[in-house]
Formats: C-alpha cells, sequence, structure tokens
C-alpha cells in the first residue's frame, strides 16, 4: 500500500520540526529518510504511524488513497519497529509476538490455536524457530529486532515502519541485518519506510532516499540518482567523502573516486593539475591518497590499489591530477 | 483545539489526579492560611513574638540544625563506607540506614527515652558525667538526629555511586595525594548532595513531633517544641493561634522544600 | 614493594572507616532497636502477651488496621493515577503538580492533623454544619482515616515517578500500535513493569499509615478502647507507666518496620534499582 505525505507542519513551540513535507512512498518499495539527528525524520515517521500528530492545516497522511490523518494509532494499522525495540520485558517471545491478536475485542480475535500458529508462521519468517519461549533480556540484539519485527507484522500492517533499525546493533551484526531486511523485504513486499543517519545503510538497503535537513526535505531518489547527482553541496557531503575544490569565488564538489592521478611528467596543462604526495594508505582493493595542490589545497582521491603500485609513489612525489568533467 | 494524545487515560489521570490533590492537601491547606489570615497583624505580631514561642522556636530550629549537621557528618561517613568499600554485613549496614523511616516515631520516641533516661542503658553512664540526655534540649537533639540520619546518606548515595574513579584517576596523575584528592576534588562534587541532605534532614526535623515529645520533657519555655506548642494552642481551644503558628511553620517548610528543589536540579544536572 | 592504589585509602584507613560506620550505626540505629524488644520482654513472656492480650490493645489494633485499611488503598490509587500523569504526557503545571506531591513531606505530622481539625473540628469550618447533621469526623474513625491519607499521601506517588520515567514510554507506544485499549495497556504492559515498585510504594506507605502519630494524636481525641490506633494506645500506656505494656505493642510495629525494611532489600535485589524513595 502506497504512503502519500502531503504538506505536514510540525512545531514544537518556537521550534519547527517538520515545513512543509510532501512525499509519496510507492506501494512494496523500501524507502529510507536519511539525515542528521534533528533533521525530522523520526518525526515524520512518527506522525506516520500516528504517534505524533501534524500542526493542524492542510497536511494528510494517507494510505492508498485512504486519508488515515484522524484515524488513530490503536486502528492505523501500521507495523513500527522501536528504535530500541520495546520489546515487553516480562513476556515470552510468543507473546510479545502474539499481543497485537491477543488484544482484539474478543469478537474479532481469532481462536487461541490460530494465535498459535501465525506466532509460529511468524518466527518461523524471522527465522527464530525455537525461541519462542525465551524472554527479550536472553536474546541478542539482533534477535530482539527480529522479534519486535514479527511482532510488528503479526497483526498484518497496511505499512511497516522502522526507526533506526540498525542503531543499536554491532557493526558486524548490522551487515548482516542489513542485507537480511533486504531479502525479507523482497519476500514479503510490504511498503516500508525506515529512518536511518547512516547514508551506506541508506544506500545499499533502499529502492528511494529521501534525503532531510533542518526540517525539510533536500532530495528524494533512487540511491545511484542521489549518489552521483546531489542536488545540493549538503547531499554531496552526506553522502559520502567529497573534496571541496575552491576555483576563485566557486566550490566544486568531487568525489575521491572522480579524480585520476598521473605521473608528473604526462601533466596535461590544459585539464590537470599538479600536486605532490601527502599521505598514502591502502587496505584492501581500494588505495586511499592525499594529495597537496601547489595553492595549498588537499585532495583525497581514491584509486585501486593495483595501479597505485604500478604508479610505485612515495610521500613528497610530484604527480598530476585530473578531474573529472562537470557533467551537468 | 485539545491536543490529541496517544497514550489513552489523560483526561481521567488529570482529574482524578487534580481532585484527590484538592481535597486533600490543598483545601486543607488553605483553610489553615485562612484561619490564620482572619487575625490582623498585631495579633500575629503578639503571637510570634510571644516569650514562649521564641523559646520554642529557638529550640526547634536549634536543634534541628544541630542535629541535621551531625547527620551530615556521619551521613558522609556511613555513605562513603557503603559505596566505596566491600565488606561482609555491608547489605545489613546499608538496609540498617532506612531504619529511622520505617520505625514509627512513636517507638522511636520511647525507646530513646528508654535509652537515654538517668537510669537507661546510655543514660547512667552519660548521668556519672553529669549530663543529662532524656528531658533536656539535648534529648530533643538525639530524637532528631535520629530521624534525619538516613535523609543523608540516601541523597547522597546515588551521587556517590555515579561518580566515577576517572576524576581521582585524573588528579593522581597530576601528582596529587589521597588527603589532597578527597579535600580537592571528590569532596566539592559531594557538596550539592550533601547540602541538600542537611536541608531535608533540618526540613524533617522541624516537623518532627513523635519521636521527640517522649524524650523532650515538655517543659514551656525549655523543652518545647513548634509542634507541641500547636497542640497544646488546639488543646486549649486556641484555633487561630494555633493555625498561626502552623503557617509560620509552613511557610519556613515550603521555603526549605523550594530550596531543595532548586538544588535538586543542580544535582540532575551534575549527573547528567 | 605493593602498590598503593591512587582511588582508595590504605588498609588501615579503611578498616577504621568501616568500623567507625559500624559503631555510628549500631549505637544509633541498632541499639533503639534493640530496646524496644528488651523492654518488652523485661518482665518475662507472661507480661508480654498478656499487655497484647488486653481489650484496649485489640480495639487499638483493629482501629490502626482499619485506618490503613482504607487510607493505603485511596493512596496506591492515587499514586499510580498521578504517576500515569505526569510521566505519560508533558503538559502546562506539570512541575508545578510534582511539587505539589511533594508538599505533603514538608508538613509537620502536627499540621496535618490540625487542618482537619480546622475544617471539622467543633469550631470549624463545617463544624456546626457536622453537628447538626449528627456527623463526627474529628475525634472519630473518618477524622483519623483522613489524617492518615493527608501524611502517606506522597509515598507510592514518589516510588511510581521515577520508575516510570526511567521505562520511558515506548513500550506503552508499541502497545498503543498493536491496538491495545487504555485498560489492557496498564494492566498488561505498564503494571509488570512496575509492579516491584508498586509493591514497596504500598509497603511504605502502609508502614508509614499504621506508624503515624501525631497527625492521628491531634484528631483522634484520645478516647480509649474507641479512637486509639496503635501508636496512640503505646503512648497512653507510656504515661501512665506501664513501660512493659507500651513496649511490648511497640514490638509489633517494629516488626512491622523490619519487615518493610526486609521487603525493600528483597525487591531492590530483585529490580537491581536503589529505591528513590527517601522521605
Amino acid at each position: 500500500m502506497s504512503i502519500s505525505i502531503q504538506s505536514i507542519r510540525k512545531t514544537f513551540g518556537a521550534y519547527t520540526a517538520l515545513e512543509d513535507i510532501s512525499l509519496e512512498v510507492p506501494n512494496g518499495s523500501l524507502t529510507a529518510l536519511l539525515g542528521p539527528s534533528g533533521s525530522g525524520k523520526t518525526t515524520l515517521l512518527r506522525i506516520v504511524a500516528g504517534l505524533d500528530f501534524a500542526d493542524p492545516g492542510p497536511g494528510r497522511i494517507a494510505f492508498h488513497d485512504e486519508d488515515v490523518s484522524e484515524i488513530s494509532a490503536r486502528k492505523r494499522g501500521v507495523g513500527f519497529v522501536f528504535q530500541h525495540y520495546a520489546l515487553f520485558q516480562h513476556m515470552t517471545v510468543a507473546q510479545n509476538i502474539a499481543f497485537g491478536l491477543s488484544v482484539l475485542p474478543a469478537a474479532q480475535r481469532p481462536q487461541k490455536s490460530e494465535i498459535r500458529d501465525r506466532v509460529l508462521e511468524l518466527l518461523k519468517l524471522v527465522r527464530l524457530e525455537g525461541l519462542d519461549k525465551r524472554r527479550p533480556h536472553e536474546l541478542s540484539g539482533g534477535q530482539r529486532q527480529r522479534v519486535a519485527l514479527a511482532r510488528a507484522l503479526a497483526i498484518r500492517p497496511k505499512v511497516l515502519l522502522l526507526d533506526e533499525p540498525f542503531g543499536a546493533l554491532d557493526a558486524q551484526v548490522r551487515k548482516d541485518l542489513r542485507r537480511w531486511l533486504r531479502q525479507f523485504h523482497d519476500e514479503i513486499g510490504l511498503t516500508t519506510l525506515f529512518v536511518t543517519h547512516d547514508q551506506e545503510e541508506a544506500l545499499e538497503l533502499s529502492d528511494q532516499v529521501v534525503v532531510m535537513r533542518n526540517a525539510r526535505i533536500e532530495q528524494v531518489g533512487k540511491p545511484q540518482n542521489v549518489y552521483d547527482h546531489p542536488r545540493s553541496p549538503f547531499v554531496y557531503e552526506f553522502l559520502g567523502n567529497v573534496n571541496k575544490l575552491h576555483e576563485g569565488k566557486n566550490v566544486r564538489y568531487l568525489r575521491p573516486h572522480e579524480i585520476e592521478v598521473l605521473f608528473a611528467a604526462e601533466c596535461n596543462p590544459a585539464t590537470d593539475l599538479l600536486a605532490r604526495v601527502h599521505h598514502l594508505f591502502s587496505a584492501g582493493p581500494i588505495a586511499t591518497l592525499t594529495v597537496k595542490l601547489t595553492d595549498g589545497q588537499f585532495l583525497d582521491v581514491e584509486l585501486s590499489r593495483k595501479y597505485l603500485d604500478e604508479l610505485s609513489l612515495s610521500i613528497g612525489d610530484e604527480v598530476a591530477v585530473r578531474l573529472a568533467e562537470v557533467t551537468d | 483545539m485539545s491536543k490529541r494524545r496517544v497514550i489513552p487515560g489523560f483526561g481521567l489521570s488529570m482529574g482524578f489526579t487534580i481532585t484527590y490533590l484538592s481535597l486533600i492537601i490543598l483545601i486543607p491547606l488553605a483553610a489553615l492560611f485562612l484561619k490564620a489570615a482572619r487575625l490582623g497583624a498585631a495579633e500575629w505580631w503578639e503571637i510570634l513574638t510571644s516569650p514562649r514561642l521564641i523559646a520554642a522556636a529557638k529550640l526547634t530550629f536549634g536543634a534541628s540544625a544541630a542535629a541535621a549537621a551531625v547527620s551530615t557528618v556521619f551521613g558522609l561517613l556511613v555513605t562513603w563506607v557503603l559505596v566505596r568499600y566491600r565488606f561482609p554485613g555491608r547489605r545489613l549496614l546499608d538496609a540498617m540506614v532506612d531504619l529511622p523511616f520505617a520505625l514509627p516515631t512513636a517507638v522511636a520516641g520511647i525507646t530513646l527515652t528508654a535509652i537515654y533516661a538517668p537510669n537507661g542503658w546510655i543514660g547512667q553512664y552519660l548521668e556519672q558525667w553529669g549530663i543529662q540526655a532524656a528531658y533536656s534540649p539535648l534529648g530533643v537533639f538525639i530524637a532528631l538526629t535520629f530521624i534525619g540520619f538516613p535523609f543523608v546518606v540516601r541523597t547522597l548515595q546515588p551521587v556517590m555511586e555515579d561518580f566515577g574513579s576517572e576524576y581521582e584517576e585524573a588528579a593522581a596523575t597530576l601528582g596529587a595525594g589521597r588527603w589532597t584528592i578527597f579535600w580537592r576534588v571528590i569532596f566539592p562534587m559531594f557538596i550539592p548532595a550533601l547540602v541538600t541532605g542537611f536541608t531535608l534532614a533540618f526540613a524533617r526535623a522541624i516537623g518532627e513531633y513523635g519521636s521527640v515529645i517522649f524524650i523532650s520533657g515538655n517543659l514551656p519555655m525549655q523543652t518545647e517544641i513548634l509542634p507541641l506548642l500547636v497542640v497544646s494552642k488546639l488543646e486549649q481551644f486556641q484555633y487561630e493561634a494555633a493555625a498561626v503558628i502552623a503557617a509560620g511553620m509552613l511557610i519556613v517548610s515550603f521555603v526549605l522544600l523550594f530550596f531543595i528543589n532548586l538544588l535538586q536540579r543542580r544535582l540532575n544536572w551534575q549527573n547528567r | 614493594m605493593p602498590h598503593r592504589s591512587v582511588t582508595t585509602e590504605s588498609p588501615w584507613v579503611r578498616r577504621l572507616l568501616i568500623a567507625a560506620a559500624f559503631v555510628v550505626l549500631s549505637l544509633f540505629l541498632l541499639l533503639p532497636l534493640a530496646a524496644v524488644f528488651a523492654e518488652a520482654f523485661r518482665k518475662g513472656w507472661e507480661v508480654f502477651l498478656a499487655s497484647l492480650h488486653e481489650e484496649a490493645a485489640f480495639s487499638a489494633i483493629k482501629l490502626t488496621l482499619i485506618a490503613a485499611g482504607i487510607s493505603v488503598p485511596l493512596n496506591t490509587l492515587f499514586g499510580v493515577s498521578a504517576a500515569w500523569l505526569v510521566t505519560k504526557f508533558r503538559f502546562r503545571g506539570r512541575s508545578l503538580l510534582l511539587s505539589l506531591i511533594d508538599l505533603p513531606f514538608a508538613v509537620s505530622p502536627v499540621i496535618a492533623g490540625l487542618v482537619w481539625v480546622l475544617l471539622f473540628g467543633a469550631k470549624g469550618w463545617f463544624g456546626p454544619w457536622l453537628a447538626d447533621h449528627d456527623i463526627k469526623i474529628i475525634f472519630a474513625l473518618p477524622g483519623i482515616v483522613i489524617a492518615t491519607v493527608f501524611v502517606t499521601f506522597p509515598f507510592v506517588a514518589r516510588e511510581l515517578i521515577p520508575l516510570m520515567e526511567t521505562q520511558g514510554s515506548d513500550q506503552e507506544e508499541a502497545a498503543v500500535i498493536l491496538g491495545a485499549r487504555g485498560w489492557q495497556i496498564f494492566f498488561r504492559v505498564t503494571l509488570p513493569n512496575i509492579k516491584w515498585g508498586l509493591l514497596y510504594g504500598v509497603l511504605l506507605c502502609n508502614a508509614r499509615a499504621m506508624g503515624e502519630f501525631g497527625a492521628v494524636s491531634v484528631v483522634s481525641g484520645h478516647i480509649r478502647g474507641e479512637t486509639n490506633t496503635l501508636p496512640l494506645h503505646i503512648e497512653v500506656l507510656y504515661n501512665e507507666y506501664q513501660f512493659s505494656a507500651a513496649f511490648a505493642c511497640a514490638t509489633l510495629l517494629a516488626f512491622l518496620a523490619l519487615v518493610t525494611l526486609g521487603m525493600k532489600t528483597a525487591v531492590e535485589q530483585l529490580t537491581g534499582h536503589q529505591s528513590s524513595n527517601h522521605k
């Protein structure tokens, strides 16, 4: 089910958390809300869930053309995974997952056996078979997160919302879960919106990235597009490493891999700049080289280690750098 | 437009809380101030400057301050030992600290009297030194120290527990000795908590009644405390006078409470 | 050569301080407790049991139980309601409300009794009206109950508020999103999380309710066998120089205090939290 966000504003006293936000989340997509802390992304997610309310005005939230702005969080039918999971500590994994079904009014509540089947089915889906009798404190961070996910899915939500889904996990677990979540999303095909401050996570995982800053949306698009064609210096800097090259009054933004390094002898004065090697670092197939231009500016360059070995540079050597052409 | 809330129960809990608070606390206290306000300034002055009241006030505030001060010193010692050291019996010691909270004041009153009376366990030895503990201002002080002691420990304890050893280590790497570290680094950080504990113990002592009246002897002008004076005015059906003294005590307490709140905010800020 | 740690004292100083703490606490706290039991049994078991087997003692115990039995549930209800209000919602006047909840701590027990006399006593605001309608509040059970309610007012709330504040509202919000209704959230999510803190708050409130002396003394009128609670009964016995009997009754309250402290220690170990109720 698609999510349509139209003209949402949110203020806390004098502080503006969201400034006229409009956004379409296509049906079945995995969309990332990416931004630094304080950019308003979590507030937006909570408003979609019904946990916060937009300021009165023209703003509205719709799920597949149905306006849900006035529907309470209790009846909105969203799945929400909290940053710290908010699992019920005193309940078993199975009781946690069954909670949404067991609080239904008697008339709508499934039979006990049906609930049990659904719990087992969900445990299988999130690959936690056999852990149904554990309590949250007996689980690892990654397992807790998947319990929270199963609990959210138990009520067959229309959309799935995740607040910093990997925020509380170790680096290695993050990587594994990220890959798993992508596969999982492709399997169940539920429209998913998640919040993250990690650009790598957003780019690698999502179908659509929404970059937010200071209560506004900076840019929306496919990860590749947003990365390759940032619309503003902020997006440029926020999505990965970038060199800022001052050319007179202008500033030119260049990704480290958009710079080529040549022997000084091959320097073409029309397109290239002369520089000296300032620092060298290589681990894995990609090496990073810092060069100092003749005017004193520094540039970071990424190049393959193989190529770096061919150049056989050492610190202080003179080189030529060729900058990628401006495409847009 | 009423603000929408996600978690239910705002109206119900607000309604019940405010109604109950008003009925039990606010309206009765307001009635007390209204009663006191029926008297004119001249009568207030007369009541508040009567020699008997001044003697009671001196004893109450003096003994409370002295008791709170001694509680603070002992409290610092006991808290330090409880937080910093591990030894057999520590949990028991920790649990014992709360005894004055849990022991009814009347029980504390009669037992302290039994101990410090001239023929009591401790009183008989004090008697040999010519010190009369029970039925004297000293007795009031002893009872109030007993009552106030836990406030200091329980205020200081969380602060001391959160106090990381990195400050001491930093000071030590800069060449400070243990004694210098304590007085120049550790102690200053505990001052807000100590002041809060002192004030809490002091505020509690001012209003204390049950534990004091048995040991004090209750002689007007000598060992009579303010709460007892309120009771005796009441027994003489001098409701207005009782209300005036009570109102005065309440104002002092509220000022202290306000001061404690300020300190507590500072403490919270410091611990963040 | 053994290294001396920079963050602790020498073993000698340490032992001295621990010993000093033990001496202070023993002299100061343990001795009075021991004295209660010693005095109670000074004249032997027979006198001890006889003092408790007395009509006046029975009625005092009964009255104490009734007063606590009414005031503790009331204040528990209030404590839960107030804690829910100030920890789950943000609203104007919230910090004022927090201060007002603490207010009774700053009020002398004597004043807590006095306010009711001023309202309902013979010369009080409602005194004549009550007399006309033949309703007795002061020098009767209702007065004892309301005085006890006043004095024990903040205990449950003070225990729950910091606890619920640290727990946050995530679990309640999760329950809302999963479709739970108000009471379902409270009973199935919140209550299991706060049960130990709540239990300790109730115990503390109860200990204070059963042991309250000053406030109850002002409103009771000391009518033997009728309006004497256990602490008041102890006072009467003491003033009549029936020391062993007074201390025999005092052992009941001292025992209650010990049980309360024991429960507190147990609850702290169960929850791994230091109690915050220091008043």
